[in-house]
């Protein structure tokens, strides 16, 4: 598995996400809090077919963490990508390893 | 196996209430239904006619939800009506030639306007008040007219003289009696009503015998002539005098009529021949005729228990009323007149407050027999009870009517008084008991019991009896109605307001961690991010705040559909100059923006990269644009009229006025988006009463509308107060503001809260206006607070260089996002659809893996 570094993890701020360029591929990085945990999921709404999911909402539900779509709201788990709304529809999601604050992410 | 056919001719309230019924117990499936209606249109409320004059249009009336006919299988032949029954046959015959056997029939035909057989009643200028063809017809008539007469003196003639009224007429009532509704009221009662009648400019005159209509006249188009030799010149007159049961086709077939009019009827609803049923205010039952709905309803009712074999039966009505006639409030229970042997009365009356209340109790004082309220119904309704119930009075039964300061302690009779055989709404039959179950069985709001058991969802008069029922019901079993805002707060945002306020709190972290649980979601982070902003007023954006915000708040524009944002610089009371609209043009010429006036008086620049935004607002805020809150819930404009500045009809300066409030409130963080609008004069160019706040200019100030809505629910706003001087009004809003802000739940416009108040706008007045909380000086420091705090964030946000980061789409690149495109359109352009982008994707759209790396 390689890892692509993509920044210093001081860039994200605690509680947002950014959208990162690796190899073509928007790839967007959650950190939820202000520990050195960073998720990966696809940039891409699947439903608007937009590269916003970066912009929306980090959420807790059912003791789990998802990112919530800033367009309509639907919910995509920052684990496994699995949309809440809607079972047949999943985005990928991305291994992501922090060194020395580097965060660096596997496609 | 063939299905039945039951016919059922009349499709008014009753009729159409019959087929519910069918409907709801499932005997619509064992019967082939079949509807005749006369009237052009399906079934409508004719109960609030008048309201067609102000803002219902007809469609707004009907009681028949789209499709519902067609999807029970239910036929109707809409304009037609039935001449004939031949009972031997069992057949029909209608106007329009149509022949049809029925195994039942149900006559639900209503009853027709009888008029006197005065000379000239037949002339153009004459009508009757029962359908909305005729009110189309009387507006009609009062648009060429400067005057008109309602001949009858009833309910049904007030009602009437008060819609001439509204039509802008010179409205004349004429009475036979000494005395205005006299079947309702006692004598006392009717000389109040009329006192306040004639105070709006309605001329009434008692005594009166119409002898004659000429059709000529010096000042009108007609002349009443009465018997006592005087004359009144008017355009045009109304017939009220009085309804009779449309029995014609019951009569000819020869079934029973009872001796005063109306197809006789036994305990089922069952005329003499068992297979025809007559309901509503064409049937008589015990030699009475009822002209209100509610023993309608029951009627329908009972009609098709019997068709089920189940043993209802109709047992006479109730005919206590509650009426607003020409803004009167009246009310009128049991033996108004006091008729009853050896009754007695306890009266009161306030000629200042204009109101006159009356009891008449039995001679052990220990039943109420009747009451009259004339100017004050408020008591209406726990009279009504304790009537109804046979409910034993209080030692003193005057202190029933008396107000506090008359000492009047008032009894409070709560609904835990009522037995649960109570009926709580006389329209649907809805007992305290049955409400009590739908809470049991976990209906718990107001707007779930209506939908449940239809209770309220006639006249409405019950409303508040039903809410009292459900609070008690709720707090004895424990119940509390959850309104938390999510899973991590159980408060809702009212609470958490004060929470925040209380505890000084200023960071969503402390806020979880003192009052909720877990990490927090879309809905409380956001919810939070804003009260904590109408609290303390801090930038949005301050680093502590940056992840409360949904994207909007966060970029400061609105995410379109392509991940591209708007930009909306405000343009307060909607003035631009020439020149920032240069600029304005530039910037999107260079930008490449799609450019459109908004619905909100400005304009939107759309489709702007998120990396562009910076610069892009950069030179607008250079060229003194502000932001304009388009992606906040906040103020977001006030829509203006060019009112007396430049208008020929203008009274007041609107625009001057509306620029001032924007530039006052622009920035304040509210549960909702709000929308304010400033008219110049009443003919309301600015549509303020679809705003949240609606000022319309007067001759003596401004009127004051709050409430209002467009929108999904398109709502007027409420006149919470009139003629206010400028300092006043602001005064006025700004306790609105801060009252809003503090209690409306998460996203409630103005409108859904104070639909959801007790006590509705009568009791913000109270608030605002009284300042009868106390409250009013606290809430006008704190709006001070937030307006003094104001900064244009958009000025802020680009001086401040570290925010801008985040503004690039790639943290690691300065590449754009290659899938926001354009296709020309209209000279301009739009984002590029799916399938313009990606001209054949191979499988499901929604599925499809997108490989577009090169
Ligand atoms: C841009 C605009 C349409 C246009 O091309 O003209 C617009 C666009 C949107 N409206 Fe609107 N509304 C616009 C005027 C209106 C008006 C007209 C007015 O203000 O007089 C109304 C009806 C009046 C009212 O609000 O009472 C209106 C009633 C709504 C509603 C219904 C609100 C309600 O409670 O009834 C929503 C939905 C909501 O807010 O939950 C909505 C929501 C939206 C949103 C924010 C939907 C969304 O989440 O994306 C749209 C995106 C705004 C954007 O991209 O900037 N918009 N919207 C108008 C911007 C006005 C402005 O300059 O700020
Ligand atoms: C202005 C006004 C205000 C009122 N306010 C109140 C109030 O506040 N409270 C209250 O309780 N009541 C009020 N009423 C009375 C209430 O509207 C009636 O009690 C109710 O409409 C009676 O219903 P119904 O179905 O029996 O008759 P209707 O609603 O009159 O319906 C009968 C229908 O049958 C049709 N029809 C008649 N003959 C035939 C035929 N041969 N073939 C086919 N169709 C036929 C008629 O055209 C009509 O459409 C008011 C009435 C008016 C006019
Ligand atoms: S509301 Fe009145 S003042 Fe304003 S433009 Fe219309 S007519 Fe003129
Ligand atoms: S009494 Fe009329 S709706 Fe309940």
């Amino acid at each position: 598995m390689s890892f692509v570094s993509v920044c210093h993890i001081d860039k994200i701020f605690p509680g947002t996400g950014v959208c990162a360029l690796i190899k073509g591929k928007q790839v967007a990085l959650f950190r939820p809090s202000d520990n050195a945990e960073v998720f990966a999921l696809d940039n891409m709404d699947p439903f608007a077919k937009s590269n916003v999911l970066s912009r929306g909402l980090i959420c807790e539900h059912n003791k789990q963490l998802w990112i919530a779509s800033p367009l309509k709201k639907q919910r995509f788990n920052l684990e496994t990508g699995d949309c809440l709304e809607d079972q047949s529809v999943s985005i990928k999601s991305y291994p992501v390893k922090i060194t020395d604050g580097t965060v660096a992410v596997s496609l | 196996m063939e299905k039945l056919k039951l016919v059922v001719v009349g499709n008014g309230m009753v009729g159409h209430r019959y087929i519910e019924e069918l409907v709801d117990s499932g005997l619509s499936k064992n019967y082939q239904i079949i509807v005749f209606c006369e009237e052009p249109r399906v079934a409508y409320d004719r109960v609030h006619l008048s309201s067609y004059f102000s803002h219902h249009t007809a469609s707004e009336l009907s009681l028949v939800k789209d499709g519902y006919y067609e999807a029970n299988g239910i036929q109707v032949y809409i304009g037609e009506r039935i001449t004939h029954i031949n009972r031997k046959a069992k057949r029909l015959y209608s106007d329009a030639g149509r022949e049809l056997d029925y195994e039942k029939l149900v006559l639900a035909t209503g009853s027709y306007p009888w008029v006197p057989p005065i000379k000239g009643n037949q002339s153009k200028d004459s009508f009757v008040y029962r359908t909305i063809e005729d009110l189309k017809e009387i507006e009609n008539c009062a648009k060429r007219s400067k005057s008109g007469a309602v001949v009858g003196g009833g309910l049904l003639g007030l009602e009437a003289a008060g819609a001439l009224k509204a039509l802008g007429v010179e409205t004349h009532v004429i009475e036979f009696a000494p005395v205005l509704m006299a079947e309702q009221l006692d004598q006392q009662g009717g000389l109040q009503l009329r006192r306040k009648i004639e105070k709006i400019g309605v001329k009434v005159h008692t005594s009166k015998n119409t002898l004659e209509v000429l059709t000529e006249g010096d000042t009108a188009r007609n002349t009443m002539v009465f018997a006592d030799g005087s004359k009144l010149e008017v355009d045009f007159v109304v017939y009220s005098t009085g309804i009779r049961p449309q029995d014609k086709i019951a009569k000819e077939a020869e079934l029973d009529i009872a001796s005063r009019g109306g197809i006789a009827i036994n305990d089922n609803c069952q005329t003499n021949d068992p297979d025809i049923y007559a309901i509503g205010e064409c049937a008589s039952w015990n030699e009475r005729f009822y002209g209100l709905v509610a023993p309608g309803y029951k009627m329908a009712q009972v009609a098709c228990a019997h068709l089920l074999g189940k043993n209802q039966r109709f047992e006479g009505a109730d005919m206590s009323a509650k009426l607003k006639l020409l803004g009167v409030n009246v009310g009128s229970i049991g033996d108004a007149n006091g008729k009853s042997e050896d009754c007695k009365s306890y009266v009161y009356q306030n000629d200042d407050e204009e109101v006159y209340k009356r009891l008449i109790v039995s001679k052990d004082g220990r039943e109420l027999l009747g009451a009259v309220l004339v100017g004050d119904t408020s008591d209406y309704g726990n009279l009504l009870q304790l009537y109804l119930n046979k409910i034993a009075l209080p030692e003193h039964p005057d202190s029933l009517i008396l107000p506090s300061h008359a000492g009047g302690e008032k009894p409070q009779m709560g609904a835990d008084a009522l037995p649960d055989t109570a009926v709580i709404c006389s329209c649907f039959d809805v007992t305290k008991g049955d409400i009590s179950q739908a809470v049991a069985d976990g209906f718990t709001s107001v707007a779930q019991i209506k939908s449940h058991t239809k209770a309220g969802t006639g006249c409405g008069g019950c409303l508040p009896l039903i809410g009292q029922v459900l609070n008690a019901e709720l707090e004895k079993s424990g119940i509390t109605v959850n309104n938390h805002i999510c899973e991590h707060f159980d408060y809702s945002r009212q609470e958490l307001f004060h929470l925040v306020r209380v505890g000084e709190i200023t960071t969503f972290e402390q806020m979880i961690k003192r009052h909720g649980r877990g990490y927090g979601c879309e809905v409380c982070k956001p919810a939070i991010g804003s009260i904590l902003a109408s609290c303390w007023g801090e930038h949005v954006l301050a680093p502590q705040h940056v992840s409360l915000q949904d994207t909007n708040d966060n970029f400061l524009g609105n995410m379109q559909k392509d991940g591209t944002y708007s930009v909306i610089p405000r343009m307060a009371g909607g003035e631009v100059t020439a020149k920032a609209l240069g600029v304005l043009a530039q910037v999107a010429e260079d930008y490449k923006l799609y450019t459109k006036i908004t619905g909100a008086q400005r304009v939107g620049l759309f489709g702007a990269q998120k990396d562009d935004l910076p610069t892009i607002w950069g030179r607008l805020t250079d060229a003194g644009f502000e932001t304009g809150h388009a992606y906040a819930k906040a103020l977001r404009m006030a829509k203006t009229c060019v009112g007396s500045t430049w208008c020929r009809f203008g009274v007041q300066d609107s625009v001057g006025l509306g620029s001032r409030l924007e530039n006052r409130y622009k920035g304040i963080r509210t549960p909702h988006k709000m929308k304010f609008g400033v008219s110049g004069c009443t003919r309301e160019c600015a549509e303020a009463q679809g705003k949240d706040i609606g000022i319309i200019a007067t001759d003596a100030g401004w009127n004051l509308f709050v409430g209002g809505n467009g929108g999904m629910k398109p709502r007027h706003g409420d006149l919470l107060a009139s003629d206010l001087d400028e300092a006043t009004l602001i005064r006025y809003i700004d306790c609105f503001m801060m009252f809003y802000i503090r209690t409306a739940d998460k996203l409630q416009r103005t409108s859904v809260w104070l639909e959801n108040l007790d006590g509705g706008v009568d009791y913000l007045r109270k608030v605002i206006v009284d300042d009868q909380l106390g409250i009013n000086q606290q809430l006008l420091s704190t709006i001070e607070e937030l307006i003094a705090n104001y900064h244009c964030e958009w000025t802020t946000t680009i001086s401040t260089p570290a925010s801008l980061d985040r503004f690039a789409h790639f943290i690691n690149s300065d590449q754009r996002d290659d899938n926001v495109q354009f296709v020309s359109e209209r000279e301009q352009h739009r984002p590029a659809r799916f399938d313009e982008k990606f001209p054949s994707p191979k499988g499901d759209i929604l599925h499809v893996e997108l490989e577009y790396e090169a």
